[in-house]
């Protein structure tokens, strides 16, 4: 049985119709589905932290250079306002019965910005190139992930990349072939590492491709300028197959390094989005009701507790462990500290991530006093705390005040109800993690960001092989429900099995679920506030007329 | 006097090159590395990626191929954190940008900081003296990145007059915040200097002769006082024009100038060996030959010192 993505190719079909009947529509200054008066000055300047190390959608490998290469390019599939894939380059897909093989359909209307058409061969190029040792991408990682056929020999060099599971049937027909059924496949397409990217272009003009006037490009908007530290602009691309429905005429990403400064910028009304500094959120919100916007963000903050050979003797006493765990007040935290409205987390997997239910456990429908009250007995039990042996940790952060204040809340926490006497250490960024990593440390602060929009994403860290697993944790169990949920028709009651796991042995402390905070002008309509990777196309935004 | 500038440039090369080695010591001495990020890569990503930044070779071998290329080919290498750019790329940009809002600093610090100065050295005691003492203490208790937001509050929040940053090409709106926020505790240094210079000079027997032979005031401060007052300014003024054009990191942050000097900071947090080298050589040759440059200036000024 072929599982036909009838679904997916509907949805194009709406749109294509829609656009058809509302061509020019914003000409006639009207929203063509909303019907809400459209402002003449159809822009979007947003605030970026720092410069983007690359623009090159194989080399992208911050989160801020992705919604460049979302603007400017386009892969297979995209994903709407809550998250959901839907079609983009590709007009749907089919997936063989061993789920190993993927053929995705191209629309014969997508073109490159210089009038060529995109064509299949264009991914092939493009996977290709992104696997290629000689490319030295960083986002091979990335590729891994996606499980193509042969991706580890082509990364390792001992295959040439043209023997990659990717091949092109004829222009409109692409073929991927999987190493092993992958069931959120469709989902890492829409990720930049896989948009293609024009051959003829990059052999031209080698590692300058990617400057304003170079670049060739099949999203929604061309470059058409960039100072690096100062700004990227962006323009509407009137080759791109939906440009009759893509409102915003131009979108500029202004650096802004500190963010006080952008704030007090944004504030005077020089651009329309900008984050908000740690802790201001409240008082924002009340100032600006309209423009200070809290969405979820697929992120976990967590404390390691080094459990390896080289961590402190107490910590490898799972009882001291839950204790830390159970003495940390998360509302506390989340609605004192940080007040931008994170979510208490105990446990890891972001409660946003689609398909997944957060389980259900004890600890979550307990008070505070409960909690710390059978904290102080743990505690008791194995024979530290305030009438037991004293207790020192060291908690390690990376400098940042954001860090210090959870840590200062943390530390305070243990002291009172455990009576465990903490050290703050913050080190610089690169000195924190290699720390970290090498596992010289007791308790570290982590944050984990899902790389795709699925709960293994998170879960897996905690796997003994990963290399993101500094707290020393290993688990054969808890392994083996991960292997067996990437082929579970149903992988849902493994993950919850897997937390559980965690919360019995304690390897980490979970503390909150990100949110992101930022101020956007009221009249930006479009945004998508439900995308819980916060994945924007500038293409669905528009700008209202002022009321 | 030619063999002198011979002899400090025969100076300087050893002197470079050990800031050199010196930097690609302490460098590669720091935890961390240029790919080193909060998700480990994968052990063959890695490699690949260290096999085409030359970092899979050893130490004392990829110096020698920096200094080599940077003698003979005059090329700083790629940048580790910017792949679309090399460290030349980088500094052409950055650059001439923090020379322009530099150079403007420099002249605004000079000009009101030695009027000040002198005003208030002439006019010991008096009002005029105690406000440019009040001014030069005020400049100089602010520093900049308090001065940077609080000019952007003022400018561009409440009054809406300026641009609260960007740089576009360096027009003259864009200008005029940074050069304040840059130059005000040179300022206030240099009225510091002149005016204790200047009431040292106006106390001396040579300006008490002008004045007994009736010279007026203005000939006498312009003509006799301002030459040698300015001697133990312009040993500040050597080293001051090098940190205001070799770029300030809070100007860079605070108003997104893109000029260098936020580069070198990011390089050194990025580990961008090959950004971090370029611009220490960069600030490195600049130092020394505006040290030589002072130094020349002083024979003009005191016509006692002699090569």
């Amino acid at each position: 049985m072929t599982l036909k993505t009838h679904l997916l190719a509907g949805t194009a079909a709406l749109f294509a119709l829609s656009g058809a009947a509302h061509a020019e529509s914003h000409a006639m200054m009207e929203h063509p589905e909303t019907g809400e008066k459209l402002a003449a000055d159809q822009t979007f300047t947003y605030r970026v932290l720092d410069e983007f190390p690359s623009i090159d959608p194989n080399l992208i490998e911050d989160v801020e250079g992705s919604h460049i290469g979302r603007n400017l390019f386009e892969g297979l599939m995209n994903q709407d306002e809550t998250g959901e894939v839907v079609p983009g380059v590709a007009t749907g897909f089919e997936v063989s019965e061993d789920g190993l093989t993927y053929t995705f359909t191209l629309r014969d209307t997508a073109k490159w910005s210089n009038g060529e058409p995109v064509t299949a061969n264009d991914f092939v190029y493009s996977w290709q190139r992104a696997a290629d040792p000689a490319t030295a991408s960083e986002y091979q990682w990335y590729m891994g992930l996606m499980k193509i056929a042969n991706i580890d020999e082509v990364i390792a060099g001992d295959k040439a990349p043209t023997e990659l599971g990717v091949k092109a049937v004829d222009d409109h027909t692409l073929e991927v072939t999987l190493s092993q059924p992958l069931p959120y496949f469709p989902q890492m397409v829409t990720h930049t590492t896989t948009f293609p990217v024009p051959q003829a272009t990059i052999e031209e003009h080698g590692d300058a491709w990617t400057q304003p006037g170079n670049m060739v490009s099949n999203g929604a908007y061309v470059l058409s300028d960039r100072v690096p530290q100062e700004y990227l602009t962006m323009t509407k691309n009137p080759e791109y197959w939906d440009a009759e429905n893509v409102i915003i005429e131009e979108v500029t990403a202004l650096v802004i390094n500190d963010e006080n400064q952008a704030l007090t910028r944004y504030l005077a009304g020089e651009f329309d989005q900008t984050d908000v500094p740690a802790g201001q959120f409240p008082r924002l919100s009340e100032e600006y009701p309209e423009q200070a916007i809290s969405v979820p963000n697929l992120c976990s903050y967590y404390y390691n507790l080094n459990v390896s050979d080289s961590g402190p003797e107490a910590l490898a006493d799972p009882k001291v462990r839950e204790a830390l765990y159970l003495a940390i007040d998360r509302d506390v935290i989340t609605e004192n500290v940080l007040g931008g409205g994170q979510e208490p987390a105990y446990t890891l997997t972001h409660w946003a991530t689609a398909g997944f239910e957060v389980p259900s456990i004890e600890v979550a429908q307990m008070s505070q006093q409960e909690r710390n009250a059978r904290a102080m007995e743990l505690m008791s039990e194995a024979g530290y705390g305030k009438d037991g042996e004293a207790l020192e940790l060291d908690i390690l952060y990376n400098t940042s005040e954001s860090h210090k204040q959870v840590a200062t809340a943390v530390s305070q926490m243990w002291k009172q109800t455990l009576g465990v006497d903490t050290t703050m250490a913050n080190m610089e960024w690169q000195t924190f993690l290699t720390e970290r990593h090498e596992k010289n440390y007791e308790v570290a602060r982590a944050g984990w960001c899902a790389d795709y929009n699925e709960a293994s994403s998170f879960l897996d860290i905690m796997q003994t092989q990963s290399s993101y697993n500094d707290s020393g944790f290993t688990s054969e169990k808890y392994d083996g429900l991960m292997a067996d949920a990437t082929t579970a028709e149903d992988p849902l009651p493994l993950y919850t099995e897997a937390e559980t796991i965690l919360t019995q042995e304690f390897p980490i402390l979970p503390i909150y679920h990100y949110a992101t905070v930022f101020m956007m002008d009221e009249n930006i309509k479009g945004y998508p506030l439900e995308n819980a990777q916060d994945n924007w196309y500038a293409k669905d935004l528009y700008r209202v007329a002022a009321e | 006097m030619l063999n002198y500038v011979l002899r400090r440039i025969a100076i300087a090369i050893p002197t470079i090159l050990l800031l050199v080695v010196i930097s690609f010591v302490l460098m590669y001495a720091a935890p961390g590395g240029p790919f080193n990020s909060e998700r480990p890569l994968p052990a063959q990503v890695m490699a690949n990626i260290e096999a085409r930044y030359g970092l899979d070779q050893p130490y004392w071998k990829q110096m020698a191929n920096y200094v080599w290329n940077v003698v003979v080919h005059f090329d700083f290498g790629p940048s580790f954190q910017y792949r679309d750019r090399t460290v030349n790329d980088v500094i052409a940009q950055g650059f001439p940008v923090t020379l322009t809002y530099g150079f403007w600093s420099f002249i605004f610090a000079l000009v009101v900081g030695v009027a000040l100065g002198a005003a208030a050295a002439i006019k010991h005691n008096s009002w005029l003296d105690y406000l440019a003492v009040g001014i030069s203490i005020g400049a100089q208790v602010l520093p900049n990145f308090v001065m940077a937001p609080i000019l952007v509050l003022v400018f561009t929040l409440w009054l809406g007059w300026l641009p609260g940053g960007g740089w576009q090409g360096g027009q003259i709106e864009y200008l005029i915040l940074p050069v304040i926020a840059l130059s005000t505790s040179y300022m206030a240094s240099i009225a510091r200097i002149t005016r204790s210079s200047m009431l040292e000079v106006l106390n001396a027997g040579f300006i008490r002769t002008a004045r007994a032979k009736g010279l007026p005031t203005s000939r006498i401060i312009w003509k006799h006082a301002l030459k040698p007052t300015m001697l133990p300014v312009l040993s500040y003024l050597g080293p001051a024009f090098v940190g205001m054009i070799t770029g300030s990191v809070i100007i860079d942050v605070f108003f997104s100038t893109g000029g260098i000097g936020q580069f070198f900071v990011n390089s050194a947090f990025n580990r961008d060996y090959s950004v971090i080298m370029g611009i220490t050589i960069l600030v490195g040759v600049l130092t020394v030959t505006f040290n030589l440059v002072v130094d020349l200036l002083y024979a003009w000024i005191d016509p006692k010192i002699r090569y």
